[in-house]
């Protein structure tokens, strides 16, 4: 989908709620300076992180905890529907798709790099200072901080890469790379390499959504950039709060080799 | 006549143009920290104990100071054997300050007055010593190693480890102290909101202005659940809800951390801490850092994510732990 053809749409969807009468569209706020502020605490709400292409529902790693422990499905999040691999990396994806439940990085609670961080099943809350918008996760305490004046370049690779962001218009444009090639995109073995690069765009179409979009281009991996895009929600609850979440605890006995010695473990 | 009359003038007003200071303002009208801060430096926690009541040192006294601890501090001496092996690292990869605060005083603890942190309470002296001795029985068995935090623990447990050497927080954070490297805290402030992202391991502290409530107290975190206020300039952060494995030296879950933040000048962000924990501390402390300016970026820090001595240390007190098993079977 193009992208006018895919703000038609939605600007198609908002009109349409409108003339239901159903939910009025509450003003985006905005900083004095005029430009929207996205502080909030926002999430998903959707099963990218299982599978970012369409999916039916699925056994998951763990009979012993039952429906717990199922792949819940979705209809995807990649816009025309399949991921572009190269030859040689579908064959990668598979091999992953094939290990997933030893090898995904979400298991040893490594920081989940970017776009996963944003469509993970926790919230991730944005602080959006005067020079720099600070976007604070709660899955392993990823952080990222999106200086708006251009930096330079990053110093090193790192997790979460270099951001860089600016405003178009009412959108916040966030340019992203250096990231390493450790991290996936979902569990089910969706990859990229270091030449990763991905524009993000967050739109607030309303005080408590924001359309999220991202380009994904990576040359050594797809054949063509590709876009995934979704819906964020506000987390409007009065004790909304992103509680500590740090999950190295939880990875210990899988990465030091003491699976299931630990209280409370099967 | 005049000319003295202005003299006096012109010294009255001196002080007055320092107050008449204020810091930026953010988009909801409070004063702004943001930037990253850093609190490297070489005074130290405690006052050495030689210093006795002396609170500020001399500018001579300083000077001495500063150049001991330059030379104490520097890692390129080689002198072989165990100290080589635990300053592995040279000069060049520890970044712990070459500078005493700038407000001279002899300790970062200014309360109470002899500068040092009050003895722990018999209660909490009781139930360290226990704990003590019963890892000092665990560890004549193998499968014990000295942990980062430089202590004898049981090692063939991750959990067991101390947080620091599972990269799950260093003691950087509650309160913000100088530590060897990473001294580096960048601050971003949302409406109703101040975010502290610490280099070190990047612990995010995210502290609500909002008036809203503490966490019940059934839920507990390593770093605290944090809620601020404004008095005027200063931002007023009371943390609680603590997890008794973060003892800030020595105490224990039941810490209560008061913080005070202040912009006193456009490098200078001063940062004042209590502590309150009083099943720990026979009574509080608090200690104040004058935080200054500097150039980014704050690193990404992943540690956990490169942990590679957290692998190694298990695997190691297992090997010992087969082989003291092996050793025994043999002699049947």
């Amino acid at each position: 989908m193009t992208k006018h053809v895919f703000e038609a749409a939605l600007l198609g969807l908002s009109c349409a709620m409108f003339a239901a009468g159903q939910v009025p569209t509450s003003k985006i706020s905005r900083t004095p300076g005029g430009t929207p502020d996205l502080s909030g605490i926002w999430q998903a709400l959707n099963t990218a992180n299982w599978d970012l292409q369409a999916h039916g529902a699925e056994p998951g790693p763990d009979s012993h905890v039952g429906a717990i422990g199922a792949v819940a499905p979705g209809p995807g999040v990649v816009e025309g529907g399949e991921i572009p691999y190269l030859p040689a990396a579908a064959a990668q994806r598979k091999q992953n798709h094939k290990d997933r439940w030893s090898a995904d990085p979400e298991i040893k609670c490594y920081m989940p790099g970017v776009p996963r961080a944003t469509y993970m099943p926790y919230p991730f809350q944005i602080v959006q200072g005067l020079e720099t918008i600070m976007i604070s996760y709660e899955f392993a305490d990823a952080v990222r901080l999106v200086p708006m004046k251009n930096p330079g370049p990053a110093p090193a690779d790192s997790w979460m890469g270099w951001s860089i962001g600016h405003w178009d218009g009412d959108t916040l444009v966030i340019d992203v790379t250096s990231q390493n090639d450790q991290t996936w995109f979902d569990r089910a073995g969706d990859f990229h390499s270091d030449a990763l690069h991905v524009v993000e765009r967050y739109t607030p179409v309303d005080a408590n959504i924001l359309m999220y979009e991202a380009t994904i281009e990576d040359s050594k991996v797809f054949s063509r950039p590709w876009k995934i895009s979704m819906p964020l929600y506000r987390h409007i609850e009065k004790n909304a709060q992103l509680m500590e979440f740090k999950c190295i605890p939880f990875s210990e006995d899988v990465l030091y080799g003491n699976a299931g010695q630990r209280e409370g473990s099967k | 006549m005049m000319v003295r009359f202005l003299g006096i003038v012109l010294l009255g007003l001196l002080p007055a143009f320092g107050q008449n200071w204020t810091a930026p303002r953010t988009s909801d009208g409070h004063p702004s920290f943001e930037g990253i801060w850093t609190n490297k430096t070489i005074t130290p926690m405690e006052r050495p104990k030689d210093l006795g009541d002396k609170a500020f040192f001399t500018p001579e006294e300083a000077k001495a100071y500063t150049q001991a601890a330059r030379e104490r501090n520097n890692k390129d001496q080689r002198g072989g054997g165990v100290r080589d092996v635990l300053y592995a690292y040279n000069d060049f990869w520890w970044d712990s300050g070459t500078k005493l605060l700038s407000n001279m005083r002899t300790s970062i603890i200014v309360d109470p007055p002899d500068g040092r942190i009050p003895p722990l309470t018999a209660h909490r002296l009781a139930q360290l010593q226990e704990q003590a001795e019963a890892i000092k029985i665990r560890c004549k068995q193998p499968g014990c190693a000295i942990a980062n935090s430089g202590q004898l623990s049981p090692s063939d447990k991750p959990e067991e480890l101390d947080l620091m050497t599972r990269c799950i927080s260093f003691g950087t954070v509650v309160p913000m102290m100088p530590s060897a490297y990473n001294n580096d805290y960048q601050i971003v402030q949302g409406p109703g909101m101040v975010a502290i992202d610490t280099e070190m391991v990047h612990d995010v502290r995210r502290i609500p202005t909002d008036g809203s409530p503490h966490l019940p107290p059934s839920v507990r975190e390593w770093i605290g659940d944090p809620r601020g206020h404004w008095e005027g300039e200063t931002l007023v952060v009371d943390s609680t809800n603590f997890k008794g494995e973060t003892r800030v030296r020595g105490g224990d879950e039941n810490l209560h951390l008061i913080e005070r933040f202040t912009r006193t000048g456009p490098d200078t962000l001063l940062y004042q801490f209590t502590v309150d924990d009083p099943t720990a501390f026979t009574k509080p402390w608090s200690g104040e850092i004058p935080m200054t300016k500097t150039e980014g970026p704050v690193y990404e820090y992943a540690c956990h994510e490169g942990n590679i001595g957290m692998k190694d240390i298990i695997a190691a007190a297992k090997a010992d732990e087969k082989k003291a098993a092996e050793q025994a079977a043999g002699k049947k």
